[in-house]
This record gives C-alpha cells, structure tokens and sequence, in this order.
C-alpha cells in the first residue's frame, strides 16, 4: 500500500512525513524545500505502508518542473493507495482547490487540516465535521510540528475512502467559495507583532536596515559559537585528551617510519601539531572535527532558524532588484546561503530555478564565488592571525567575483530569466525540537560526507609526498603556479588537494610559511579555481556534463585571472 | 463609468498599503493560472503590503496569502481602488 502525502508547497508535508516514518527530512518555512520526492515506510496496524513526501503543487494543471512531478506520481497510483492532502488551515480557500482536484480523481483520501493552532492567533474558526460531511473524506485537524492530531490522522487513514463530491471545472472557485462561506467563519483581530515584523521586513525603508541587523547578528552569533565550542571543547579534548593518547601510539610506531606518518604524521619538534603532522588520526581528524565543525554548526544554527522563521523568503524580495543584474532573481540567493554552508546542497537547490539558464548562472557563480563553510573556517584561522583585513580583502574579491560573472552571464548567457514569483509565508517562531533536529541531520550530513574525504585526503598527501609528486608536478606547472600566481612551487600540492576537500588544501599551506600576500592569493585560488569532487559530482548530475565543462572551464580562467591580478595589485 | 476607471490602477501603480479589487490580469494564461493557484483571482480583494525601489518586486496580500511578483507582472494586474482609500 502506497500512501502520497499531497498539499501546496510549504504546508508542512514532510514535518507529517518525518512524523509518520521517523524518517528525517529537511523542512524550511519556504516553498520549494522538497524538489525530488522522498520515501518512506509507516507501521499502518499490522501492515507496512509506504508513505510518500510529493513535492508541493498548487494544482493539478502544472505550473512547473516540480509540480509536474507531483501530478506524475498521482498518475502512477493503483488500487488501495491513500492521498493524505495536507492542507494549511489558515488559507482554507486556496488549499481546497488542489483538494477538489484531488477528490475528482476518486482516489481514497484523508484531509489533514494542519497549523490548526495557528487559525487561533488569526482569528478562523473552522467546522472541520462540517467540512467532512461536504466532502465526504475525513478531515483532521492537525498540528504536524507539536504532532498534536497525528496519532489520530493515522487512525483515520483506514477510513479514506473516494469522495462522492461532485462539480463541474470551471464551477470549482464557485464551489469552494460556498463551502468556505459554510465551514469557516473568520473574526476581526489585530495584526500580530510577527504580521507587522513581516511586513516591515519586506518594505525598503525598514526592511534594509533589517536586513543589515540581521546579517551583522548572523556573523556575530557565529564567529560566537564557533570561537566557543573550538576553545572551550575543540582544543581541550584534542590537546588534553587525544594528542597524550596518539603520543603513546607514536612511541609504539617507533616515532618514525611510513605507517606512523600515515597514522601520526610527522612530529614537529617532537610533539604532534594537529595541524601540520598531516596523519590520519591527528590532522585527519582535527580538520573535520575540530577545526571546521564548530563553524559549520554556528552556520546551519543561525541558517535553520532563518529558514524555519520565514527570512529566507523576505530576503529574496528585498535582493530581488540586485539579483536581475546577474540574470537571476531574488530567489536565487538561496543556493548562494546554502553554499555558504556546503556547496553540494547549494548545487542541489537551483532546482527551485524555473530555466536552464539561471540554474547554470546560479550553480556557476555560486561553485566559484561562494566559499563552503569549511574552507572559511581555515582560511580565517589562517589568515585572521595577520589581521582582519587580509580576510576583508579575500571575501571582498570573491563577492566581486561573484557580481562581475553574474553581470557579464546575464549578458552572454543565451535563454530566459523570468521575474520573481514567490508565495511568501507568514513569519513562525521556529519550533525547536524540529530546529534542533534539522541541524541535527545537517550536522551527521557534514560528517559523513566531510571525514572520509579528508581522511582521503590527508592519506593522498602522504603519498603524493612520500613518490615525490608533487615535487614533480610542481616543476611542471612553475609557470602557472610560480609566475602568474606568485606561489612556491610546493602549492600545487594544495591546489591538487583542494579537488578533495578544501579544508585539508588550506591546511597544507600552513607548512610552506607564505607571506600573507601569498596566502591571501592560495585562499582566492583555492575557493574558485574547481569545485570539490563531491560539488563536482553534483554539478554533473544538475546541469548535465556539457554545461559543466563550460562551467568548469570558466572557474579555471577566471581563478587565474583573479589570482593572477592579486599578484600583481597586491604589495 | 468614469469615475471607476479613474479608480483603476495597475498593481504596480498601487501605493504601498491602499486597498483594491483586482479586475483584471493581463499577462497570458501563465500569470493568470499562478495567481489562480494561489487562490489570487479576478473579483478578489487585495492589498499591497510593499514595493522595492528600482522597479522592484511587489507584495501583495490576499486573504491570509502573501504574494512577491515581479514589477513587470505587477503592471499586468490592474485594480479598482476601494472607496476607503480615499479619505
């Protein structure tokens, strides 16, 4: 038995999915978050069902790539499978349109009548066995992120049955409307301190300099937790706790030789340095845990809770204007911020583009332009020791990047850019239980994709040092690396490096004692010149292999230029 | 009849918080039938809750939907300002 979770976008469908499977899927107060289906089992009594998160649509007569999925998969139904069409209380009108689509097609279905705690606050009151009784399917109200009423929804999943409602199509807002006016009765209220923020938020005057305020916060908060978690957890578990432990396994190994180098690294003045030994079990797992995660979790803190509040929407109004400069619109800047954490979920979300060309606009710019949090966890500890404005001057040339080929794209870039349209959903105080848990699952994500690739990493090294590769190919390339950028020769060690993980690339810098203009130059370099392989990868699957080669190909010219022009600007 | 096409602006023209009943929309099949899905339609009433400057995008507000379009889809939805707006 297959079970479609149905409902326009953002109305809660995969806090009901999490919910019902224990599944966790990532949620965010915007539409779009869910672009590819997600599947899932449930206990249904005794039997299993499957249980299926669509993507949101508003209709059944597709506007778009995602909503063409939706319809797709309500096609493929067979006998005894359920729709659950969750429905968001508080905009009861336009939720029953999909609704009476849906009932049209004779498919059992279950209503779940969600963010019933919400229809309170704003003053609607809804006759949900009324609404029943008319459309004859069951309607729950739920509220799908305390789980209130989903013990019960499932209870009524047996009893879904086809609707026996009846209308003609170009009847249907005529029909919904009667059945409002029936079911709902709405009294006057006064707008709440959330509606007057919201609307403050997206109106010029108040709306940049809260823009502003909230960026400014968004950087203290996580230079804050960052800095904290690494003094007050990272350093003392590593330098109290793990380096006496490895000390040992390091005189065991003899304190030299090819196995203590994998699995130690070298000893500096006897002593390990967790970040220059270069062994898998101390640099190899400082860098990820100890040096990065503590920035990546400040970030995905501070960017779940815009998301879940409702910001992210906002924001994309107000850079809307900036954005059709680059050939994109405001929506767009939701790759970028989630680049700033990762690039691969960046890559993934220019799916909520509408063409071909602004996704490959967006995941260009964004591959080059925006740094992963990991790279700027280590550039900043590498760099913020000579002064804040070195890293000024590294994230200035990447946003003038990121401005410069998005302008000179939307003038070359063949195809269209349509304008914004976006749903913007009412500001909600994020819950935190479901906040918690979505850092959560961003957080085992970072580590599972992040370990085994800077161990990876960190091993490549070892070996490309131990058969004097690098050496080799740093001859080979000395034109380039030497003349155009201004590096030692032993940098191309990090730039062949950097196509793993970033981090570890940055890492590899530290031993080679460059002088700050240098460094400043290898981070510039290191962010643009190629995306890491899993980025790669991503970049393959969503713009296909063609439009990444271009792709690929500017990122290499343009961190050249770029680098190059560093070289010679900077004194 | 004249006096109601005085009232009628396009959206894009609507001062910021002014109230109206939406008459008409221009765009083609495309922007009718998103507007339509989000239950924003020909005879509702609607009202503008914000515009960027530079010919940026509009909010508008219906029922308990709000909506950011483009300007150029803004200029295609025109309005019958509401008697209340005047004062």
């Amino acid at each position: 038995m297959k079970i479609l979770l149905m409902g326009n976008p953002n109305v809660g469908k995969s806090v009901v999915f999490n919910r019902l499977t224990g599944a966790n899927v990532i949620v965010s107060n915007y539409a779009g978050t869910t672009v590819e289906f997600t599947k899932g089992s449930m206990k249904l009594g005794a039997e299993r069902a499957e249980l299926i998160d669509v993507p949101g649509t508003y209709t059944l007569e597709p506007t778009c790539k995602a909503e063409e999925i939706a319809v797709e998969m309500l096609g493929e139904h067979t006998d005894g499978d359920v729709v659950i069409n969750v429905v968001e209380s508080t905009n009861l009108e336009r939720s029953l349109n999909l609704t009476l689509q849906l009932l049209k097609r004779k498919i059992p279905t279950v209503v779940a009548l969600n963010f019933w705690d919400e229809t309170k606050h704003k003053g609607i009151s809804i006759d949900n066995k009324k609404l029943e009784e008319i459309l004859g399917v069951p309607c729950v109200p739920i509220c799908a992120v305390t789980g209130e009423g989903v013990n019960h929804l499932v209870e009524k999943i047996k009893e879904a049955k086809p609707s026996g409602y009846e209308y003609e199509d170009n009847q249907r807002w005529q029909k919904i409307g009667s059945i409002v006016d029936k079911v709902q009765s709405v009294t006057h209220r006064h707008h709440t301190w959330l509606e007057r923020l919201g609307d403050a938020s997206v109106r010029p005057l108040t709306g940049i300099p809260i823009a502003v305020v909230v960026f400014f916060l968004a950087f203290k908060v996580i230079r804050f937790i960052g800095e904290w978690l690494i003094g007050n957890v990272g350093e003392p578990v590593f330098e109290n706790l793990w380096a006496p432990l490895m000390m040992k396994l390091s005189g065991l190994l003899g304190s030299e030789g090819f196995i203590h180098n994998i699995l130690i690294g070298h000893l500096i003045e006897g002593e390990i340095d967790f970040m220059q030994s270069f062994g898998l079990l101390t640099t190899g797992l400082f860098v990820p845990i100890g040096a990065v995660l503590p920035y990546v979790f400040a970030f995905y803190v501070v960017l779940s809770f815009l998301e879940d509040l409702g910001f992210i929407p906002r924001l994309a109004v107000m850079v809307d204007t900036i954005m059709h400069r680059l050939g994109l619109h405001g929506f767009a800047i939701v790759p970028m911020l989630l680049g700033l954490g990762c690039n691969v979920p960046g890559a993934l979300s220019t799916r909520i583009l509408e063409t071909r060309r602004e996704r490959f606009i967006a995941a260009t710019i964004m591959a080059i332009a925006v740094p992963c949090a990991a790279l700027q966890a280590m550039v900043v500890g590498l760099v913020g020791e000579h002064g804040v404005g070195y890293i000024a001057i590294i994230y200035g040339t990447l946003f003038a990047v990121w401005v410069l080929l998005g302008v000179i794209f939307n003038k070359t870039v063949k195809g269209e850019s349509p304008e914004i349209f976006l749903e913007i959903p009412p500001y909600r105080i994020p819950y935190m239980r479901s906040l918690a848990k979505k850092i959560w699952i961003r957080i085992k994500w970072f580590l599972k994709e992040a370990i085994p690739f800077v161990l990876l990493g960190v091993l490549i090294v070892n070996l490309l040092y131990t058969f004097g590769i690098i050496q080799f190919v740093g001859k080979i390339t000395a034109p380039v690396v030497t003349r155009v950028l201004g590096l030692p020769q032993d940098a191309v060690g990090a730039l062949i490096v950097g196509f793993l993980r970033k981090d570890v690339a940055v890492g590899m810098l530290i031993p080679l004692g460059l002088t700050i203009k240098q460094l400043v130059i290898a981070s510039v370099v290191l962010a643009m010149y190629f995306p890491c392989v899993a980025t790669f990868t991503t970049l393959v699957k969503e713009l296909g292999v063609v439009d990444m080669l271009k792709s690929a190909t500017i990122m290499i010219v343009s961190s050249l230029i770029v680098g190059g022009l560093l070289n010679l600007i900077l004194p | 009849m004249t006096e109601t096409k005085a009232n009628r602006v396009s959206l894009a023209q609507m001062q910021t918080g002014q109230r109206g009943k939406i008459v008409e929309i221009n765009g083609g099949a495309g922007l009718a039938r998103k507007l339509d899905a989000l239950g924003i339609r020909t005879g509702k009433e609607i009202t503008k809750i914000s515009a960027q400057w530079m010919r940026g995008p509009v909010l508008l507000q219906q029922d308990n939907t709000q909506a950011a379009l483009g300007f150029g889809m803004a200029s295609k939805v025109l309005v019958e300002l509401s008697v209340r707006n005047e004062k």
